[in-house]
């Protein structure tokens, strides 16, 4: 087993892991951390299938922008609540 | 009962999928062997960039013609002006949000020049545009949009229009969007240098405008 193939084998376990953390969390912001961790480990899984163009945009669009919206919502949401 | 049926037809599903994907039939057609033959007539090294703006620009056309869609119908739904009250916020958040958004917006433009040649382009671009303008929207130093000025909607459409113009000129030489090899490399400049303010704009705008909550108010 080559390095390569161990780490591919882990990046694919920890999105695995982290998308099934985002949806089963009960705490909606820990959703919202681990929604951006998945975005972050999709761009690097886009690096290595040799798509950087679509890695640039997933981290910047998939976990930046999205996340920040995301997180912004859970604030006004929260606002709300108090 | 019901979780392990469900896990059940998700393995079930995940098998079937590998099934598919090993049994696959080679590529019929080689793109990759047309789009390298091309290469040198596109204006433009890279692949990607060649591919979206230049072979199937009209795709990347349509493309922000819908992004500037979804824009004109959230602006037409209507911006509540209620004034967002938000906690104060940190002063080092500010000052830190300071220094990064110049370096945000000279990435941007190296992303834009950099599409040229290596990985990089307008939508990346637009993108860190976008996120620098939400950065600075959340420490408070740039307000929302309560009512977009006509500068700023001008800035909304300028891309798709720059493009537009782009392609009616090219119509009227030949083909639709069909540029001269000689003037390409140029055309594709302007044209992704429009649709990175304006992709930024727009993807910052779907923040600005709706992050505003009513959550604060009497």
């Amino acid at each position: 087993m080559s390095l390569e193939f161990i780490f591919d084998l882990l990046l694919a376990l920890a999105m695995v892991w982290s998308a099934w953390r985002s949806l089963s969390a009960s705490r909606l912001d820990r959703a919202i951390v681990m929604f951006i961790v998945f975005g972050l480990l999709m761009a690097l899984a886009w690096a290595r299938l040799s798509a950087p163009d679509i890695g640039l945009a997933e981290a910047a669009i998939g976990a930046g922008l999205t996340g920040a919206l995301l997180l912004d919502a859970y604030g006004a949401l929260k606002r709300r609540e108090a | 009962m019901k979780r392990l049926l469900v896990v059940l037809g998700a393995v079930c599903f995940v098998v079937l999928l590998l099934g598919a994907m090993f049994d696959l039939a080679p590529a019929s057609v080689q793109l990759h062997a047309a789009v390298a033959a091309n290469l040198p007539a596109s204006g433009v090294e890279h692949p990607v960039t060649a591919v979206l703006l230049n072979f199937r620009g009209y795709d990347t056309l349509l493309e922000i013609a819908v992004l500037l869609l979804a824009m004109i119908v959230i602006l037409a739904t209507g911006i509540d002006t209620a004034a967002d009250v938000r906690p104060s916020v940190n002063p080092v958040l500010q000052a830190l949000a300071k220094l990064a958004a110049p370096l945000m917006i000279m990435v941007a433009v190296y992303l834009l020049w950099a599409g040229a040649f290596r990985p990089g382009g307008a939508f990346q671009a637009g993108a860190v545009l976008a996120a620098a303008a939400v950065l600075l929207h959340l420490v408070e130093l740039l307000p929302g949009w309560q009512s977009p000025s006509t500068r700023l909607r001008l800035g909304l459409a300028g891309g798709f229009l720059v493009f537009l113009a782009v392609g009616a000129g090219s119509l009227m030489r030949g083909a639709l969007l069909e540029y001269p090899p000689e003037h390409a490399g140029r055309l594709i400049l302007l044209v992704e240098s429009g649709l990175t303010v304006s992709l930024g704009l727009i993807l910052a705008g779907l923040f600005l405008l709706l992050s505003r909550d009513d959550g604060d108010g009497p």
